[in-house]
This record gives structure tokens, sequence and C-alpha cells, in this order.
């Protein structure tokens, strides 16, 4: 049983946004698998909540008019990497949300909770900043659109203003257009677990495959929030595909991360693994996307 | 303050039912307490262990963290489900008891809902596969060895691969290629 | 008496309930109506309590009652150790606890409780308690060492510098022997670290009243020692006291102690016996029951050039947390396991056990010889290497021989155990081979295998007592149901106690029934199931009982055939005539005939105890094969190797499952396991089975389990321990495995990727730009 107060729920977006207003102190409960353990923890024992998890309206991947790849913020984990939307264009995204926990947490976990609760660990974020997704979030007011970059506040605080929820997460067509990605979780088990630090890059190679047109990388648990590395990808944009090339862009995203010391991982390991992550993660995005490094 | 209650209807091992629950309740106290399918256990509360899976719609959740109200509408089976009117298993249950699959108990039914959903998907996964879907388990009796053997036997024999089942107790030495540069 | 049962794999009796989810465990036996007992834990880790302010808590609604410290009118300290009582003051167990204290010694100590109508009033009351209490907070030490440094906080005062007890050992003369010319000289420190037992139904009780006594529904492998204990902890007879033990979803030395049972009968108490339940969440089953040793030890070996022990030190020092439980036990058998594993003429050791304030260290699978298996098998493999001779032909040279006889325990190596379990090892795993195909590896991702042994054995005989009492009681139908002491925790002692009665007494395995919950009403005298102990021990008394039932039943034969009773047999559920082989009636003629004759009527039931004056043996070996990427820092295991003698093995099946998770468990205390404290709060860290990592499905090769089977002469079916040793020399195994991979032999646990950054670095193995930085952190 859950120390809740009082339980809103929510029959349809509009009314999701309308609770939120008329009950301020009133917190959004989606999947639950963070809100329901910080219930029990106590740190939000005895709140209200609004609880949106029926919407089933915000569940589901498409292709919209734009031809953004559109994720209802409420598809789970599960279905994202199900989706045949997501294998085809962003697979990377499929196989980075399948390493969050266990199967069960993955069919209750949403995509849209793992971004709200602006938690750096987040399995999807560092995929969705790699490939500079966009938050669809919608108010009373209406629907506006916030580029990923400038979505994180500050850790465990996301642009989401009072009568907002998040909708859906947007992937442009320019950003997964003959792109090729891979991530990496550096975890201490195999499962069941949360990220230490995790790395996720994408590449778009010449038509002749000699050279990264585009290479994007992000970070989880390397900032308090989750990142990308711009020294590194300036470095590597143009650049010949080689093992000499990568390895100064591994070491470059030093200059752009930040990761911290606490008692699950030293911060000089997490650095060093986000160097070798980000080499072997790019390495595999050359060969996904049929180039071949020149070593 | 007042207590909130709800009316939740759903179908649980293939019966409609009506329940009224206090929306404070996660699906596993209204599972337990309520109904007492009490195959339902509580080992961490948070997710971690796997011990209070259901299957819900066809997919495998950890009932202690989902609302009792969340089930409305949904189709969802306990372990109590899975066997017969007359008490007859289902062959995975069998499969579980033939291997050694079960000491203490108390993981099992949520291993043998998982892995019901597993065999009954018609689908050869490879090692590392079936690996990866009971990963949302904790077993601290099994070394999850038999409960491996008795989820691959299974499915193999699902889709007629009887003499590969027998061979999966001889492959216990895994010879592995080379190791890749990376992976 | 023909084998037909024994040997074989038969199914788990309780296997079928299980799987179809009808097995009742504490909590399902429970009333939904019951009251809710939260314990209040303390939040610092040593202070007195000068005042806990019920006010707040006791306004909240469905709160029924608020208990603190302060309302412990008598005080009655009281032992928790699942051991066998003893009636000499001088052997008994520490007796240092409370019900609640008002001077907690470690983070989650019990200093008051709250009962309430549901979880959620319980939780409110207990947030607001932890406001509400008062502390003079006292300095606290978390490590053994500096515990027994002059000027460490003491945690008790009978126990100057904190030594719980100091024992030492001595062979022949180490200062002599070592003026030996041409001796190598090897020395290591090895230090393991505090892990849980991670049984996944958490510790869970329920209490209410029946009469003028107080029954006690609890998840515990020792239900007759935990009346004793509850009796102990209120002053009260421990006949007032009932335990009833239903189905336990896992225990491990965990449930060998007594945890929440007398705080909840207490309870139960002051509410006139009403319905109580204490559910002990899983945070606080990490912190607040029992944990697994932390022990460091340090080994110098003196070798010969032809690679014989010329002289050993050992010292070690082991970390039981702020109360004694299980006390100098398990320090003090991995002590006297030394100059037995690797016997040499002159040995030194000693050892302590010292209270920290840290939670409280029980038994835990393997009772200390995970922990010693770590230190020997490292420093095995260490003075091998200085050798420079191969480990596996190092241990075959230098381990116990044939022969070997321990005077102290009376046991004896009677076969060449050892060898042959390295022997069938070796071949499973393709030992040979791989140590060729793996030897001068270079390269980012590299290969290793190794081997490591243990000692082990089986009961607690000679520093307890052995006992153990079984009852038979006959159906008219010629079934048979059977209560022992020793207890179903998942280990399948029922299955294996009942594959012997069928064979002893000679009907169909399907005829006999366990009673499977012990109710210290009406379950005969056990003590419980821990050490390895179990099969073996009801094996006397089942053995004898059964004899005693057939005895009754061959006489009863007697009645009805006229037929001599040395001319009679009950062999698969039928009375036969030995000489000409005729079956005269079945068991069940016979028991219906004989429970309403009017000529003689009896009940044929049987009863016994057997006092156990033996112990044995139980060794094997492990060999693990590992891929180490050194930098990723990570191990991956490839392969897993047991061989075990435990003897006769009663069900093969069961057999290799205990070997299963006994290496399961030791994979998770060779890669991943750790409990960590912080050092400036002593507030522990990682009490949730997310920080605390536990090893996943997915962290798991294939296991295998082997066994040797070498009758032991003095067991009951000629078998011996197996719960244990499996989980003994897996960390070594994966220790000396990732040595021969990396050439880094490291001397901690577990060997996770923060140790394997920091050796790593230190070793120049990986990129050192960031060893600085490491070195400043």
């Amino acid at each position: 049983m859950y120390d809740i107060g009082t339980l809103y729920q929510a029959e349809t977006v509009e009314h999701a946004c309308r609770l939120l207003l008329e009950h301020p102190e009133a917190q959004v409960l989606a999947g639950g698998s963070d809100v329901l353990v910080q219930i029990r923890e106590g740190r939000r024992a005895g709140k209200d909540f609004v609880d949106i998890y029926m919407l089933d309206e915000l569940r589901g991947v498409s292709i919209d008019d734009e031809e953004n790849i559109r994720i209802g913020s409420l598809t789970s984990f599960s279905h994202i990497t199900k989706d045949p939307i997501i294998q085809k264009y962003i697979n990377v995204l499929g196989e980075a949300v399948d390493m969050v926990g266990g199967p069960q947490i993955r069919a209750i976990g949403t995509i849209g909770g793992n971004t709200c609760n602006g938690v750096t660990s987040a399995d999807s974020a560092s995929t969705l900043m790699a490939w500079d997704a966009v938050m669809e979030v919608t108010g009373t007011e209406g629907v506006r659109r916030v580029p990923i970059k400038d979505w994180y506040i500050k850790a465990k605080q996301v642009d989401l203003r009072a009568g907002e929820i998040q909708t859906a997460i947007l992937i442009p067509k320019e950003s997964y257009e003959n792109c090729f990605g891979h991530y990496i979780k550096y975890s201490m088990r195999n499962a069941l677990d949360i990220a230490t630090t995790g790395c996720s890059v994408n590449v778009r190679l010449s038509d002749d495959k000699s050279t990264f047109e585009r290479v994007r990388i992000g970070y989880g648990v390397a900032s308090p929030v989750p990142v990308r590395a711009p020294s590194a990808e300036e470095f590597i944009n143009g650049k010949e595909i080689t093992g000499e090339n990568i390895k100064l862009f591994s070491e470059m995203v030093l200059e752009d991360i930040n990761p911290r010391d606490s008692w699950r991982a030293g911060r000089a390991l997490r650095r060093h693994i986000s160097v070798v992550m980000a080499d072997r993660a790019i390495r595999e995005c050359v060969r996904l996307a049929g180039g071949e490094v020149h070593e | 303050m007042s207590k909130q209650y709800k009316v939740v209807h759903c179908t649980i091992n293939g019966k409609e039912i009506e329940q009224v629950v206090d929306v404070r309740s996660s699906l596993a106290d209204m599972l337990r307490n309520d109904l007492r399918l009490t195959s339902v256990k509580k080992g961490c509360e948070v997710g971690e262990c796997g011990a209070c899976t259901v299957i819900i719609n066809g997919e495998g959740f950890n009932s202690c963290i989902y609302l009792a109200v969340w089930a409305e509408g949904k189709e969802i089976w306990t372990l109590e489900g899975l066997t017969g009117p007359g008490g007859e298993l289902s062959d995975i249950q069998q499969a579980f008891i033939d291997e050694g699959a079960i000491q203490c108990g108390f993981c099992s039914p949520g291993f043998i809902l998982t892995s019901w959903e597993i065999v009954n998907a018609g689908v050869e996964y490879t090692d590392d596969q079936l690996r990866k879907l009971l990963s949302g388990h904790l077993c601290r009796c099994t070394g999850y060895e038999n409960i491996f053997r008795a989820v691959k036997k299974t499915m193999l024999r699902h889709l007629g691969k009887f003499e590969e089942a027998e061979l999966v107790d001889s492959q216990g030495i895994t010879e592995y290629p080379e190791p890749m540069p990376f992976k | 008496m023909a084998a037909k049962y024994i040997g074989q794999g038969v199914n788990r009796l309780d296997a079928h309930d299980k799987a179809i989810g009808r097995i009742k465990y504490t909590d399902d036996m429970c009333d939904k109506g019951a009251l809710i007992i939260r314990v209040l834990h303390s939040t610092v880790a040593n202070g007195i309590v000068k005042k806990i302010d019920t006010t707040e808590a006791e306004k909240i609604p469905g709160v029924v009652r608020v208990f603190t410290c302060f309302d412990l009118e008598e005080k009655h300290y009281y032992p928790t150790a699942g051991h066998p009582w003893s009636t000499d003051p001088a052997h008994q167990d520490i007796a240092d606890r409370l019900i609640m204290t008002d001077h907690p010694l470690f983070y989650g100590d019990d200093i008051g409780a709250v009962v309430a109508e549901d979880e959620v009033a319980a939780a409110r009351a207990i947030r607001a308690l932890e406001k509400s209490v008062e502390y003079e907070e006292l300095p606290f030490v978390l490590d053994a060492q500096e515990a027994m440094k002059e000027g460490a906080p003491l945690l008790h005062e009978k126990f100057p510098g904190n030594v719980l007890a100091h024992t030492e050992i001595h062979q022949g003369n180490v200062a002599e022997a070592i003026k030996e010319p041409g001796l190598t000289k090897v020395e290591g420190w090895y230090e393991t670290q505090p892990v849980q037992h991670c049984h996944i139904e958490n510790f869970i009780c329920f209490a209410y009243g029946e009469g003028d006594r107080i029954t006690i529904v609890t998840s515990t492998q020792i239900p007759h020692i935990v009346r004793r204990v509850i009796g102990q902890a209120t002053g009260m007879d421990w006949g007032k006291f009932r335990v009833i033990k239903p189905y336990v979803g896992g225990g491990f030395g965990n449930k060998q102690d007594v945890l929440y049972e007398p705080l909840c009968a207490w309870i139960c108490m002051q509410l006139g016996g009403r319905l109580v339940k204490l559910d002990v969440p899983r945070e606080e089953t990490f912190i607040c029951n029992r944990i697994r040793h932390a022990i460091k030890y340090h080994i110098t070996s003196w070798m010969r050039p032809d690679g014989t022990f010329a002289a050993r030190t050992i010292k070690a020092w082991c970390n039981n947390g702020a109360y004694s439980s299980h006390g100098h036990a398990i320090a003090a058998k991995g002590l006297n396991a030394f100059p037995q594993l690797y016997p040499c003429d002159n040995i030194d050791g000693e050892t302590w056990t010292v209270y920290t304030n840290r939670s409280v260290a029980g038994a835990m699978r393997g009772y200390g010889m995970p922990q010693a298996s770590y230190a020997f098998e490292c420093h095995a493999e260490d003075c091998a290497r200085a050798m420079k001779m191969d480990p596996l032909e190092f241990r075959r040279q230098n381990l116990m021989p044939v022969g070997y006889y321990h005077a102290f325990s009376k046991n004896e190596l009677y076969t060449d155990t050892f060898n042959q379990c390295f022997d069938k090892g070796a071949e499973i795993i393709g030992y040979y081979d791989k140590v060729k195909k793996y030897a001068n590896q270079t390269g980012d991702i590299r290969r290793g295998i190794a081997v490591s042994t243990f000692w082990y054995n089986t009961a607690v005989y000679p520093i307890a007592l052995e006992t153990s009492s079984c009852r038979l009681v006959m159906n008219q139908d010629g079934s048979v149901q059977f209560q022992l002491g020793e207890t179903e925790i998942g280990q399948g002692a029922d299955t294996a106690a009942a594959q012997m009665i069928a064979d002893t007494l000679g009907i169909p395995l399907d005829m006999v029934h366990p009673v499977s919950c012990q109710d210290t009403d009406i379950t005969p005298f056990g003590t419980g199931v821990y050490a390895s102990r179990g099969t073996y021990t009801l094996g006397f008394s089942v053995k004898q009982t059964a004899l005693l039932l057939k005895q009754k039943v061959l006489e009863a034969a007697h009645q009805f055939t006229r037929m001599p009773v040395f001319n009679l047999d009950l062999v698969d559920g039928e009375i036969i005539r030995t000489t000409d082989g005729r079956k005269l009636m079945t068991i069940g003629e016979l028991a219906l005939e004989k429970l309403y004759t009017t000529d003689g009527s009896q009940h044929l039931t049987a009863e016994s105890t057997y006092q156990i004056k033996s112990n044995a043996y139980s060794f094997g070996c492990c060999f693990a094969e590992v891929e180490v990427d050194i930098p990723m820092c990570r191990v991956r295991l490839l392969n897993i190797v047991n061989v075990h003698d435990c003897g006769q093995v009663i069900n093969p099946t069961l057999a290799a499952g205990q070997v299963h998770g006994g290496q399961s468990m030791a994979i998770g205390y060779a890669l991943s396991e750790k409990l960590l404290w912080d050092e400036k709060t002593g507030r522990p860290l990682n009490n949730n089975l997310l920080d605390y990592k536990m090893s996943s499905f997915m962290d798991h090769p294939r296991l295998n389990a082997a066994f040797v089977e070498n009758y032991e002469p003095t067991s009951a079916y000629g078998t011996k321990g197996l719960g244990e040793p499996p989980a003994c020399p897996v960390a070594p195994a994966i220790r000396n495995a990732i040595g021969a991979a990396t050439g880094l032999y490291i001397n901690e646990l577990p060997l996770s990727p923060h140790t394997l950054f920091r050796e790593f670095t230190d070793a120049g193995l990986i990129n050192d730009s960031f060893a600085e930085e490491k070195k400043e952190g």
C-alpha cells in the first residue's frame, strides 16, 4: 500500500493538464517505477498525484507529417524496442532502452518518465541527446517543442511548466537519416542495474565511407544531466576513419564531461571508462554503417 | 483525509472480476490481500527481485510497483491460473519440477510466469536471449542453472525439437569464439 | 535393505505445490486483519538515546501503540545465535542483545517500534519518530583493526579492546624452522568484504495469543532454538511460547539466528495477545538482520626448494559488527582449518573476533570458510607461483594426505578425495589444454583458467551438541508421516529424509509423507538446519527410528502370519517371507489389521533421539575460466565446474542444485557484492537490491556440478555435508583465473570494476594518465 494523499486519475491529456493546474502541489505519476519507489522511501509519501498512466493516446511510435519519428511519452521501453519504426531508423534507441533494469521494469517504464525525471543515468537519455531529440510538451495553452539540449535545466529538473506534461519525443528526419548508432551501458552487473556511466554514439559517413560526415556522442552519468561531447564531435567531423582519429576523439571527450565521485563509482573510473566507451562505440557505429577503420 | 476507493474491473486467470480497491493499493496488494492469490510474492517491493511478477496483457510486470487501479480492463494471469481445472499442470510447471528448478520456491511463481510467456512465444531464442528474458528475476538458491534448463528444454519441445531438448543437460561447458577486439 | 530411492534424483516432495503456487509461506498464513509492526532503527552508529517524543507519532490515524526502548521495564539480555544451548555457562553464547536498546551500537539498531492498523500508518509513524529521537552521539568505529586500537570507542564494557575473543594455535617451532637454509618466504594480506544472504523471502514473523501462551509463526531455520531464545529475551518460561515454522523462502544462515521473534512476541504480549505481524522490508533485512563477516588475513609461508612448507603463520581479524551473534565460532573455524588443509609441522596462528559499529555479522553459508578459503587459496596460488610450480600440482603435493587424522574432531580423510575431484574437474573443463592455450596472451581481452579447493566439515561435533529426533506415525494404509527437527528451507531436507525412510522401512516413496512445517508443540526436538549437517544428522535418527518402526511392523506381521520375525522383511510395501520370497501381506493390510484388531490393537509409531558423536570432512574443488576485458575493467565468468565429495549422494538432482546455489552466491561474492557504509556517519549506503549487486541471470554462465562419491563410513547413509561447501572455493578460483589471464593476483574481494581499475592502473595495464587522478581521489 502506497502512502498517496489523493490520486487524480486523468482521462485525457487536456484533463491531466487541467488537474495539474487545479492541484498545483500534485505530481505526475506515469509508469511509477521511480515515483512509487520514492513514495515508499518516504521522499514523496503523502503527496497528491495526477495519474496519467491510463492515457493510451500517449502510447505508440509513428512517423508524423513532418517525417519526424514520434514516440508517445507513455510508450514503454519494451514496446519501443519491439517497434518496427524504431528498429528501422533508430535501432540504437531500442537497444538502449532494452538495457534498463530487467524485462518487467521495461514493461512499465516509459520513455517520458525516463526523460521527465531529469536523471542523468537514464538509459534513453544519452541516445536522445545524441540524436537531437525534441520534446513535445502539452499544456492547457497548447503545444510547444523543446530541443533536448534545452530540456535539462539541472539534475532532476526539466523544462516543464505548471500544467504541462510531456506528450511525445520527436526525432527529426535530418537527425536520423543515414545514421548508425551504438550505445554502451557500463554497469556493475548485466541486468537489473543503473548505468555507472553510459555512452551513445551515432555516425553518418561520407558516401565513399572514408570520412566521418557527422558524429554525435552523448553521455549519461558523466555530468549532472545527460550531455554531448562537442569538442570531440567537432574534432572528428570530416576526419578520415582511422584508428588515430578515433583515439584522439575518444580522449577528447574528457574536455566535455565532468563525472562525479560517489560511493557508486569514482570519478577516475568513470572518466577512464568514458574514453574506452567512446572508442568502442564509434568503432561499432562505423561497422554498422558499412565502413572500416584504418589502423 | 478520507480514504479513496475505486471499483476495478478486470480479468484474472480467465475470470472477470469486479473488486473495490483502496486507490493506494498496489496490484500485488490487491491480488494477495483481496483475492488471496498468494502465489504473488513480495521480495523487495521496489521492482528489483521479480518475485511478484504477473502477466498483464501478455507481458510480465512487477505487481508491487503497479497500482491496482491500473488493472482496469486488463487481462491478468497469476501462477494460480496456469493449472487446469482438474489440477493439470502446464508443461513449463512440470519442467520446473522435473529439472530441479525449484528450491525454496519463493521466486518460482514469478519465474514460471515469465517462462510461460517465453515458451509460448513460438520463438527459438538463443541462450543469451533466454538469459536476458529471464533477467528480471533474482534467485538465491538455484544459480539459475536448472531454471535455464527447464525453460530451454520446454521452449525446444514447443518447437518440436525434442532431440535438441535432451542435449541441454550436456551443454554445461561452453565453447566461446575467440575474444572480439571489443564488444 | 536395498537402496531403491537413495541415489535417485526423485523430484522434490514440495515441488508440485510450489509450482502451482499453493505452498504457504509465513505471510501467506497470516490473517489480513493483523496489526502491523515496524521497528524504529537508530540513525546514529553509536549513541545514547536521550529521549523519544512519541506525541506526533501517536496522533497519526491508524497508529495503535508506540513502544520505545524506555518501555522495556525488565532488561533480559539474550543471545541470538542458532546454536544448541549449553547448560554449562562457560559454553553459552554471549547474551548481549535487548529487544530494544537505549544505547544503539550501529546504524539500524533497534530502539523502538510502532504498531498500526496498516503499513501506511506504521511507516508514517516511523518517519515521525525518526525526527523526534534525541541522541547523544558517540564516536564509532567500522574497521576491526581500528577498533582494537587504544582509544577506539568501546562497544561492550566486558570486552576491552573490542575483542570478543582471541585464540591461537601453535604447532612445532616456527622461529627455529625458518632458520632452515634455502627457504623462500611468501606472504600476503587477503581481505574479504561484508555481504548479505539475500534470500528472496525477507525475514517475517507474526504472533498471537492462545490461552495464556503466545504462538509465533516465523520464517526460521531453527524453530526450537527460537522458542528458547524468546523465553530468555522475555524472562518467561520457554513453554509459554509455541513456534511454528512454515515453508521458508531461503535462509542461508541469516535465519539461523533469532531475529525479530522476541520483539514480535513481546509486543503481542503487551497488546493482550492481539495478532501482530512484523514483516522486515528488504532495506532492513540487509542491515538489521545478519551479514557475512568481513575478515582480513595475513599469511606467511616459508617454502623449501621442493615446494613443501617448512613453516607457516596466519593472523586473522574478523569484523563481527555490533553484537555477538555467533561470536568467535566463525573466526575460529577458519583458524582451525588452516593447519589441516595444508599440513605443516610448524605453524603459528591467531585470530581476533572484534566488535565494530556495523551491522551484526552471523552465520552465512560457509560459516567463515568462503573467507578463509579465499585467503588460503590465494596464498596457495602465490606460493606455487613463487616456487614456479604448476598450481594444481602444488596443491596435489601439499594438501592434506589420505589417512590424515584430526585428533580434536576425530575426522579422518579416508580416501584420495582431493585428487579424485581435481581429476574429474580438470577433465570436464579441459583444464590442462586451456592452461596451455591461455599462456602468454597479449591484447586487451584475455582469458585464464585456475583451480581452488577448500576445507570443510559436515556438522558441529565436537564443538556443540549434535542431536536429532525423528517420529514416524503409520496410517491405516501403511503409509507414514515423518517429523524431524531438521527444517526444510529449500535445500530439500524433506525429500532426502523421505528417500531414506522409504529405503530403510521398505515402503514406496509415495507412502512417505513429511510433516514439513515444524511446530514446537508437535515436532520432536531438533535444533534445526545449519552447518551442512541436515542430511548427515537427520540420517541417524531417521535410520534408527525407521528400524524401530520396522521391527514393530515385523512383530505385528508375526502375529498375523505366524512366521518368525527373523524370517520376515518389509520390502517395497510388502511383508516378505525371506526364506522363499513369498509376499505374505501388504503393509496396508498389516497396518489396518494391527490398528483394529481386538487382540492387541496398536497404532504403529516410532520415535527416537540420536546423539551424534562424529563429524565428517567434506571436500571438493572449483575450476573457473574467465575472460578479462582489461580496458573495461570487467571480468566475465566463462565456465565453472565444482566437484564435491559429499559421500553417498542421496539425490543427485537436489545435490546439483545445492552446488549451483553455492556457486551462484560465490560468483556474486567474487565479482560484485559488497555492503558499504559511509565512513563519516556510519550509515549504510547500498542496502537495497539495486545498489547491492547480487548477480543476475545474465551474470551467470552454465553451472557445472559433479560428484565423487566416497561412502562416508561414519554416516548412517554414507552421506556428508554439501549445503555450504560449494560456496567456498569459487572466489579464489576466479581470482586465480584472473591472475592467470592478466598476471595480476588481487588480494581483496569483490573483484569488481572498482577494484580492477585500481589494480590495473597501478600495474600499468591500462592507460596510466588516470592513475594520477585515482591516487588523488
